[in-house]
C-alpha cells in the first residue's frame, strides 16, 4: 500500500550522525527507568547491593504482575532513585567487564506457537518492547490485537538512519519478522520511507505487508501510519514496535539469552563528531559526550529534540530511545527579538527573513522564543498534522476534562507525539503534548 | 541594551511577589517582554520552539497595514486640499506637493491613533493588572485598525468612547484576546455607526472640515450609489452623479483603484490593501481561503445584481469588479474577516464563513442603503455564526468516524 502525507515538515537541525560507529568504553552504570513507561507502577524484587545476570528481573508492573522489567548487564544494583513522594525514577547497575547471561530455554524455532511466544518475552523482560495503541503504553499480553505495526524508518530531526544499522541484518530480522507476525490474526504491516530507496533488509522481508509512506515528518510515526492504513475505533486495538526490538526479539530465541544491546545515534548541533554508537540497552552517555561536545550551556535528551525527555550530562538513554540529542541551553534574553528581520531566525513560518534561505540547517536552541498566549492563530496545528482529527478542537476537549467529545473527535488514533510538530510551531507556545497526554491518561484511568 | 536590562533587573523586585508594585507586575511584565523575548526554556514537550510567537505575528499585521496608514494619511491631505482649489482649471498638484498632502493628513491622523492606543492599551493593562494574567498583544492589531476604519473628522471623545466599548465588551466580558466572539475593530465602529450616525455617514465627514467648506462634495461612492437607487435616468442631476462613475468622474474604476476618494481613512486604496494582502498570505498568517471565498462571495452576489437589475438602479447595475473596489469591502476582506478568532476556525469552515461574509456585504450594501456600509454588518453577523459552522464541520468529521466504526 502507498500513503502520501501532505501536512508536516521536516525541521532543519543541524548535527546529523554520520555513517560511521565509534567506539567508547562501555558505561559503568545501566539504568533500567520505570518512568520511560507510561503509567507504570513499578515493584521492586532487587534491593540495593543484590548481584544480578543479565536478563534477572528487576520490577514487575504492579497493575499486570506478568509484564517484567529485567536488568540488561550483570553485576549489582548500584542504587534506586527516587523522586517525589518517593516515586522510583532509576535502577541503577553496576556492570561488569563481561557480561554474565541468565539462561532461557531454547526453543525449536519451527515448533513456536503463540502461547510460547508471549510466555518467553514475558519471563525474558522483553515483553515492553512491544507497545500499544491507543494510550501508547506496555501491550497488554492478555490482548489480541488487530494488527502489528513496525516503522522502519524514523523521520523526526536527526532520527538514526535504519537503512544504515540493519546493514548486514537481513536474516535475523527475517526470523524476528516471523516471530512477531505470530503475535496477532490480522496483518504485520512493515511501513518504508517512500522518498528513499529502502534497504533490501526491509523491502525483501516476507510474511508482513510491505506499504511505503511518502512525505515529509511525521510519516514515520507510526500513529500517523495507523490512521492512513488500518485506522484505530473504540476498542481496537493496534501493536506496534520499532525495528532494533524485532532484532533483539530473534536474538532472543536464536540464543537463549537476554542480549540488549542496540545500535543508538549521537547527534545534534553541539556534538563535535555525531556518530553511531554500539551500546547495551540504559547505557549512561557519559562515555559518548567526553570530549565530544562544544564549549557552553547544553541541553541533553535522550530521544529526539520533539519529543524526547531530558537527561543530565551522565543520564541514561530511555528504553525506547535509539537516539541522543545535544543541543544548546537558549537561556538567553534578546532585545527586541520578536521585531528584528530575523535572517537566522529558523521559523516554519514566513515570518522571517530566514525563508530567503531555505536550504541552511540550523543550530535550534531551547529557548521558548515567547510566552505562552491563548489559541490566537488558528489553521497552523493542521498544516502540521496529517491525521484527519481537528487537533484544536481535541486539545480543548482535554481541557475541560469532556471524555465523550474526546473520543468523538478522535483520541484514540493519536499520542502526543503525533503533535510535537505542532506544539513546535504553535505561535501561543501552547505545551501540546502534555496536555494530549493528559487526556490520554484521563481515558485510561476513567476506563479502568 | 546591557543599560536597560540593567535597569529592569534593578527595578524588578518592587514587581514581585511581596514588592510595593506587585499589582502592577502585569504591566512590568508586558513592559519587559516588550523590550526583551524572555529567556525562558521549554520545560515539557519539544526542546526546540519555532521563533514565531504573537509578538511577531502582531507586527507583521501592522507592517501589512503600513501602506494603507501612509496612503491614508496622504489620502486625507489630497481629498482635503482638493476641495479647497473650486477655481475652475486650477490644478490640485500646482498648488500643493505630495508632501504637503501627506504631512497635512499625518498630523490629522497621529491624534486618533494615539488616542487608539493610549485608551485601549490603558483598558487592556487594567484588566491584565485586575485579573493577574499577562497583557496579550492583541490589542497592537486593533489599535491600529480602529482609526484607520474612521472618518478623519471623528471627534477623540467619541473614538476613545468607541475603543473602551470594543475593548471591554467585544474582548474583555469574553475573557480577552483569543476568547471573543466579535472582531474588536469592528466592534468600535459600529458602536459609533449606531451610536453617533452624524458622524459616521452623510457627505460631511469624510473630508476634513468638509461641513466648512461650501460646496464640497465630500461623500463617499457608496453614499453616492445609494441615492442612486429609485432613479430617474433623465434628470440631469441623476445624469451628473452617473457620471461621476464613469471614467473620468471622481468614483471612477481608476480613482477607486488608487483610493483617491473620500471615505474611511485606510479603506480607500486598493493597491495598498492588495499590498497588506500579499504580506499576510506570504508570511501564512492572514488566511487565503477566507481571503479568496469572500472576494467570490461578492463577486458571485454583484454579478447577480447585474443579472437581474432594473435600469432605475445604479447600485446594482455597477460594474461587479468596481462594486467590489468601492466602500470598505477589500479593506474588510483582508484585514477583518480574516481576524483568526472571531472568524471560523476550521479549514473548510473558513470557506463557508468566508464566501458568506462577501455575500452579504454586497447584500446589505445594496439593499438597505441606510447602511451602504454593509461589510461592518456582514463580518460582524458572521462573526457571530461562525461558531455554528465550525460546529457543523467538527460535526462532520465525527461523523466519519462514526461511520468507519460501523463498516
Amino acid at each position: 500500500m502507498e500513503v502520501k502525507i501532505s501536512r508536516g515538515a521536516d525541521i532543519k537541525l543541524k548535527g546529523s550522525a554520520d555513517r560511521v560507529y565509534a567506539n567508547v568504553p562501555n558505561s559503568e552504570l545501566y539504568a533500567v527507568k520505570p518512568i520511560d513507561f507510561h503509567l507504570l507502577t513499578p515493584k521492586m524484587v532487587v534491593k540495593v547491593g543484590d548481584s544480578v545476570s543479565a536478563g534477572d528481573i528487576l520490577f514487575y508492573d504492579k497493575n499486570c504482575p506478568s509484564v517484567k522489567f529485567t536488568t540488561p548487564v550483570s553485576g549489582h544494583i548500584f542504587d534506586i532513585v527516587r523522586g517525589e513522594k518517593r516515586k522510583i525514577l532509576e535502577v541503577l547497575i553496576k556492570a561488569e567487564q563481561d557480561i554474565r547471561y541468565k539462561n532461557f530455554p531454547k526453543r525449536n524455532l519451527s515448533e513456536l506457537n503463540r502461547e510460547q511466544i508471549v510466555e518467553d518475552l514475558l519471563v525474558s523482560g522483553l515483553w515492553p518492547l512491544i507497545r500499544q495503541r491507543p494510550f501508547a503504553t506496555i501491550a497488554n499480553p492478555e490482548e489480541t490485537p488487530k494488527s502489528i505495526f513496525i516503522s522502519a524508518f524514523d523521520s523526526s530531526p536527526l532520527a538514526p538512519d535504519n537503512d544504515f544499522i540493519f546493514h548486514g541484518d537481513d536474516v535475523l530480522f527475517q526470523l524476528g519478522l516471523d516471530i512477531v507476525t505470530q503475535l496477532c490474526d490480522g496483518t504485520t504491516h512493515l511501513n518504508l520511507d517512500g522518498n528513499s530507496n529502502p534497504a533490501k533488509v526491509f523491502a525483501g522481508a516476507k510474511g508482513v505487508q510491505i506499504n511505503h509512506i511518502f512525505g515529509p515528518h511525521p510519516s514515520g510515526n507510526v500513529g500517523v501510519q495507523v490512521h492512513h492504513i488500518d485506522p484505530i475505533n473504540k476498542g481496537d486495538i493496534v501493536w506496534y514496535l520499532s525495528p532494533q526490538d524485532i532484532i533483539t526479539i530473534a536474538r532472543f530465541f536464536k540464543d537463549g539469552k537476554y542480549d540488549a544491546s542496540k545500535i543508538i545515534a549521537l547527534t545534534g548541533p553541539r556534538v563535535k563528531k555525531p556518530r553511531y554508537y554500539r551500546v547495551i540497552q540504559g547505557v549512561s552517555i557519559k562515555p559518548m559526550i567526553q570530549d565530544n561536545v562544544l564549549e557552553g550551556p547544553k541541553r541533553f535528551i535522550s530521544g529526539n529534540v520533539l519529543t524526547g525527555r531530558e537527561i543530565k550530562d551522565d543520564g541514561y538513554v530511555g528504553f525506547y530511545d535509539f537516539q541522543v540529542s545535544v543541543i544548546t541551553e537558549g537561556h538567553y534574553s534578546e532585545f527586541l527579538g520578536w521585531l528584528l528581520p530575523g535572517f537566522h531566525k529558523y521559523s516554519l513560518s514566513r515570518t522571517f527573513f530566514s525563508w530567503l534561505s531555505s536550504k541552511r540547517e540550523y543550530d535550534l536552541d531551547s529557548n521558548n522564543h515567547g510566552e505562552e498566549r491563548a489559541y490566537v492563530i488558528t489553521g497552523q496545528y493542521e498544516m502540521y498534522m496529517p491525521i484527519d482529527v481537528f487537533p484544536v478542537q481535541l486539545v480543548k476537549a482535554i481541557l475541560i476534562e469532556d471524555i465523550e467529545l474526546m473520543e468523538q473527535l478522535g483520541i484514540y488514533e493519536v499520542d502526543s507525539e503525533d503533535f510535537a510538530l505542532c506544539e513546535y510551531a504553535c505561535t501561543s507556545k501552547i505545551p501540546v503534548q502534555s496536555i494530549i497526554r493528559r487526556g490520554l491518561d484521563l481515558i485510561k484511568k476513567e476506563c479502568s | 541594551m546591557k543599560l536597560i536590562q540593567n535597569i529592569l533587573r534593578k527595578i524588578k523586585p518592587t514587581f514581585e511577589e511581596g514588592g510595593r508594585l506587585h499589582t502592577l507586575y502585569p504591566a512590568y511584565d508586558a513592559f519587559e517582554t516588550f523590550l526583551f523575548v524572555p529567556n525562558h526554556t521549554s520545560q515539557t514537550g519539544t526542546h526546540i520552539k519555532d521563533s514565531v510567537d504573537l509578538k511577531r505575528t502582531m507586527v507583521i499585521v501592522i507592517i501589512a497595514l503600513l501602506p494603507c496608514l501612509l496612503f491614508g494619511m496622504w489620502n486625507i491631505g489630497y481629498q482635503y486640499h482638493s476641495q479647497l482649489i473650486n477655481i475652475p482649471g486650477q490644478d490640485v498638484e500646482s498648488v500643493y506637493t505630495m508632501w504637503d498632502h501627506f504631512f497635512f493628513g499625518f498630523w490629522k491622523f497621529l491624534p486618533l491613533i494615539l488616542v487608539s492606543y493610549i485608551v485601549g492599551l490603558s483598558v487592556e493593562f487594567a484588566f491584565a493588572v485586575n485579573r493577574k494574567h499577562q497583557v496579550n498583544e492583541g490589542y497592537l492589531v486593533t489599535g491600529m485598525l480602529i482609526p484607520l476604519i474612521m472618518p478623519i473628522d471623528v471627534p477623540l471623545w467619541m473614538l476613545a468612547l468607541a475603543v473602551v466599548f470594543a475593548v471591554v465588551i467585544g474582548k474583555e466580558v469574553f475573557g480577552g484576546t483569543g476568547m471573543n466572539i466579535l472582531n474588536p475593530a469592528l466592534t468600535a465602529r459600529a458602536f459609533i455607526f449606531f451610536a453617533y450616525p452624524t458622524k459616521m455617514s452623510g457627505d460631511k465627514v469624510w473630508v476634513h472640515s468638509a461641513d466648512k467648506i461650501d460646496g464640497v462634495s465630500g461623500e463617499t461612492a457608496l453614499g453616492q450609489l445609494a441615492s442612486l437607487i429609485n432613479i430617474d435616468p433623465t434628470n440631469t442631476d441623476v445624469i451628473n452623479k452617473i457620471s461621476q462613475f464613469s471614467t473620468d468622474g471622481i468614483y471612477s474604476l481608476h480613482n477607486s483603484f488608487l483610493g483617491i476618494i473620500p471615505g474611511s481613512v485606510g479603506e480607500t486604496s486598493v493597491i495598498a490593501i492588495m499590498i497588506g494582502a500579499v504580506i499576510l498570505l506570504f508570511t501564512g498568517i492572514g488566511s487565503f481561503r477566507i481571503m479568496a471565498s469572500m472576494f467570490f462571495g461578492g463577486l458571485f452576489m454583484a454579478y447577480i445584481f447585474n443579472w437581474v437589475a432594473p435600469d432605475t438602479n445604479l447600485f446594482m447595475s455597477l460594474n461587479p469588479i468596481h462594486q467590489l473596489f468601492i466602500g470598505g469591502f477589500l479593506f474588510g476582506m483582508v484585514f477583518m474577516a480574516t481576524d483568526p478568532v472571531s472568524a471560523t476556525q476550521t479549514n473548510q469552515g473558513k470557506i463557508i464563513y468566508g464566501f458568506l461574509c462577501g455575500v452579504l456585504s454586497i447584500l446589505i450594501r445594496v439593499f438597505n442603503p441606510a447602511y451602504p456600509e454593509g461589510v461592518m454588518v456582514a463580518i460582524l453577523f458572521m462573526n457571530v455564526m461562525a461558531p455554528l459552522i465550525d460546529h457543523y464541520v467538527i460535526q462532520a468529521n465525527i461523523n466519519r468516524r462514526l461511520k468507519r466504526l460501523k463498516v
